[in-house]
């Protein structure tokens, strides 16, 4: 039989939820927009989809609710058992048979009023009547509002019971409260059931899985029983009853002979006897817990007495064809405290369930299918001849070296044992050098050099370096002596120190070209093709004449006389040119005879020559110009320099000269100011 | 620990310091200062660029092919220390590198001294040509020796005006 899934029902509205979402989802998904204008069938037929609508959603939620809930009677009898202990199987049934009518009513609602809707006349009417429809919908709802609160606790309550497979090898716990049921559960599986010291901890079933023998067992926990009368017990003493009622399990009834869980062993006992109706066809061990506190055999006479009673019964549980071991298989000690003899409980349980679950097989029909398809070979002996195993030499050396490096790897020193005779991890750092292969063992503490002098030693490492630098300086001696010749050869062609300054001259002079030149070259555009005025700043002198001839190694003498005889200035001077080139032409000193002793000279010879080739010095008075004297004239000269010097620094030519070359220059009208505003220009 | 070589200019790259760019195909490009590394990020050649070690070997500016070379060369596989061998080294390694230095620098001298010739000879060419512009023809014809003329100066005798200085 396939288990029910508790977990699978669904979720229980509340009655107003309930309606709440049905009317919100007949709100959403019907169309909503009528006007009172339309054709009166399309108002009914809007009306009509409404009720209908909300009738099939009641119906379809109502419906999934009573086919979530399992029938009492399609499921295991464990189960119906339990629920109607912990439900009351008469209030579910009449919640789910509630429910059931309502859905019937609702339907019954919604065929009356779509009846009456198909006479409607006019919007107002047939609104009417749908309003009135889904009104009495939701009263119906409404009023099941309780069972449905009921219902959703009862689904919460199941979908938590714990998952039992009433067909799986199952081992049953019972026994007095506080005799240590949960911790031995708690030993064997995996589940963490609560364990305290006051009775009634475990309140429900629980259940946990355990192995044996590639086998696995499902181990279930109850609460303790109590020794009452059957109509007294309470529902949480129900579910063990119903446990160890409907579950095809071996009991394990637990004794506290050490009497700390609050009851003596004649209690026990007396529970026992009462429940011992329930162990019926089951394997039925006697558990004796806490042998820690009192052992078996210091027990007294009656409660020994007690105790093999117990045995007594448990015994007939076993199989016919008994074990010479069945008092071992009944009756068994452990303390959970201390683990003693938990394991064997457990195994001893498993064995019997198997050996029921077996026999019940064989006895069955179907045991002869599986024995049929079953067939296991045995080999057939040939002759009589033993043979025995057979293990080779090296195999057996092999083992014996095994050992013996595993006995000495336990007794070799290790690293870990010197580091911490040393100090520990922090202070002492293992000698990593310690296992260095080197071809001699002094060599093992020497610190590696690396790197000398911005090389690589490891890049020079070599075993015959030493002759093949030798052969290199070998060379390198030959090279040198060779090179030494060469020098002297070059310095063949130098110049003598005179040779140098000469030269030193003419690249001077060769610059100063050059950048006459370049200046002449840029001031190009603003110079006139030809000059204003020949030689206006009168740099063109004998006097440089003669010392650039002189510079040259001329004698000039000779020339600046030809050019002053030529010149027209110098036609006055004839008679002294005469006088003076006599004397001293070959001295190679002259006397500059220029400036005002030549003019004075001239004077007295001719008084009444005019000044038509020199000139008078500027602040001499002539009469005719109209000057009193020679301060008058010389302030005259000065008012009418001062006049001329303010033109002249602006490059004008003259009065008239009011050119603006340029009306607009670029630095005075462009650009940003480092710091303040350009408002103004 | 290794002294590395910088890929763009070739120099020694010493710990801690610069960079090292390993590209998706596994090459490992290390550089010895950040102006390697942007010279490499800008995709230059390092045969192109002139203070590099590689541009300079390429142009023959520094030696190439040298004995001296063959003494460090990089090995692979890890060699068992010894201490003779390596004291030994240690000993050789200065020498080796002077006789490089030496070699390298002769190198350089030679071929600068193709053009110490060429400018004495053009120095005198200059002389030969342009001495007329500091020597007039026909004192170079009495004087036919390339230096600068004795000059002919002129004294006049209004002196006396300068003599206060001597006082």
């Amino acid at each position: 039989m396939v288990q029910f899934n508790f977990k699978g029902i669904t979720v229980v509205p509340s009655g107003k939820e309930m309606v709440d979402i049905i009317l919100s989802r007949t709100q959403r998904q019907t169309p909503t927009v009528v006007h009172k204008g339309y054709a009166i069938n399309r108002l009914r037929q809007f009306y009509m989809r409404k009720v209908r609508f909300t009738q099939q959603n009641f119906h379809n939620k109502l419906t999934t609710i009573v086919d979530g809930f399992p029938r009492l009677e399609g499921i295991h009898p464990f189960y119906s058992d339990l629920l109607h202990v912990l439900y009351n199987k008469d209030h579910y049934k009449l919640a789910l048979g509630q429910v059931n009518t309502a859905r019937n009513l609702i339907s019954k609602i919604a065929k009356d009023y779509v009846r009456l809707l198909k006479y409607g006349d006019s919007l107002y009417r047939c609104k009417c009547l749908k309003v009135a429809a889904l009104g009495r919908m939701c009263t119906v709802i409404k009023r099941i509002g309780p069972s449905l609160a009921y219902l959703e606790q009862v689904r919460q309550h199941m979908a938590r019971l714990p998952s039992i497979d009433p067909n799986m090898r199952t081992i049953l716990i019972c026994g007095y409260p506080n005799v240590g049921k949960s911790s031995f559960m708690n030993k064997i599986t995996r589940a963490d059931v609560d364990v305290q010291p006051y009775a009634f901890t475990t309140k429900s079933l629980f259940v946990g899985h355990t192995d044996y023998n590639y086998l696995r067992y499902q181990v279930i926990d109850t609460p303790g029983i109590l020794d009452r009368p059957f109509e007294d017990r309470n529902i949480i003493e129900m579910c063990s009853i119903t446990a160890l009622a409907h579950l095809r399990s071996a009991v394990l009834f637990f004794l506290d002979i050490s009497g700390s869980c609050g009851y003596t062993v004649a209690q026990q006992a007396a529970l026992f006897h009462s429940i011992k109706s329930l162990f019926l066809n089951k394997p039925l061990m006697i558990v004796c817990n806490k042998i820690d506190l009192q052992q078996l055999n210091a027990l007294s006479e009656d409660d020994k007495r007690l105790v093999d009673e117990m045995k007594a019964e448990a015994l007939k549980t076993l199989p016919i064809g008994g074990d010479p071991n069945a008092e071992q298989q009944v009756l068994v000690t452990m303390s959970t405290l201390t683990d003693e003899g938990v394991i064997k409980v457990r195994n001893t349980a498993c064995e019997r369930i198997l050996d029921q679950r077996v026999e019940i097989k064989m006895k069955s029909k179907k045991i002869n299918d599986c024995l049929n398809r079953f067939h296991v070979a045995m080999p057939k002996p040939r002759d009589g001849k033993e043979r025995p195993v057979c293990i080779p030499q090296q195999v057996l050396e092999q083992r014996a070296k095994d050992q013996e490096a595993e006995k000495e790897k336990e007794e070799r020193k290790l690293e870990k044992d010197l580091e911490n005779e040393n100090g520990g991890a922090g202070v002492y750092s293992a000698s990593l050098k310690k296992h260095y292969l080197l071809a001699n063992d002094e060599w093992k503490e020497d610190i590696i050099p690396e790197i000398i002098d911005g090389h690589n030693v490891a890049d020079f490492m070599d075993p015959d370096i030493l002759e093949r630098l030798e052969e290199l300086e070998r060379e390198e001696g030959v090279r040198l002596a060779g090179e030494e010749g060469d020098d002297f050869e070059i310095d063949g062609d130098n110049m003598m120190p005179e040779e140098r300054e000469a030269l030193n001259e003419i690249r001077k002079r060769k610059k100063a070209l050059i950048q006459e030149h370049r200046i002449k070259k840029s001031t190009a555009e603003s110079r006139p093709i030809v000059p204003r005025k020949f030689d206006k700043d009168r740099q063109f002198t004998t006097k440089r004449m003669g010392r650039q001839l002189s510079g040259l190694g001329l004698d000039p003498s000779k020339a600046i006389e030809r050019a002053r005889s030529q010149s027209v200035s110098g036609r006055g001077r004839k008679r002294e040119r005469s006088v003076a080139s006599d004397g001293a032409g070959d001295d190679g000193m002259e006397i500059d005879n220029e400036g005002k002793g030549c003019n004075k000279k001239l004077r007295l010879r001719s008084v009444s020559r005019s000044r038509s080739r020199s000139r008078a010095p500027v602040e001499e008075v002539i009469p005719g110009e109209g000057f009193k004297d020679k301060e008058q004239k010389v302030k005259a000269i000065k008012l009418g320099k001062k006049s001329v010097k303010k033109r002249n620094k602006d490059a004008r030519k003259g009065e008239a000269d009011r050119v603006i070359l340029n009306m607009m220059p670029k630095h005075l009208f462009s650009g940003k100011r480092g710091i303040g505003k350009t408002s103004r220009r | 620990m290794r002294l590395e070589k910088c890929w763009f200019c070739s120099s020694t790259i010493y710990p801690g310091h610069g960079i090292q760019f390993v590209r998706n195909d596994a090459k490992i490009f290390r550089f010895c200062r950040s102006k390697c590394h942007k010279n490499f990020k800008m995709k230059r050649n390092p045969r192109k660029v002139k203070w590099t070690k590689a541009y300079r070997r390429l142009h023959g500016k520094d030696m190439t092919q040298d004995s001296t070379f063959e003494f460090e060369r990089k090995r692979n596989r890890p060699q068992r220390y010894d201490r003779i061998n390596t004291e030994k080294v240690l000993q050789a390694i200065p020498k080796i590198s002077k006789v490089k230095a030496t070699r390298e620098k002769a190198h350089i001298t030679r071929r600068l001294s193709v053009g110490k010739i060429n400018r004495k000879m053009e120095d005198r060419r200059e002389l030969e040509q342009s001495i007329s512009l500091v020597k007039a023809p026909s004192v170079l014809k009495e004087d036919a020796t390339l230096t600068l003329p004795k000059q002919k100066v002129t004294v006049s005798y209004a002196q006396t005006e300068n003599t206060p200085m001597e006082e």
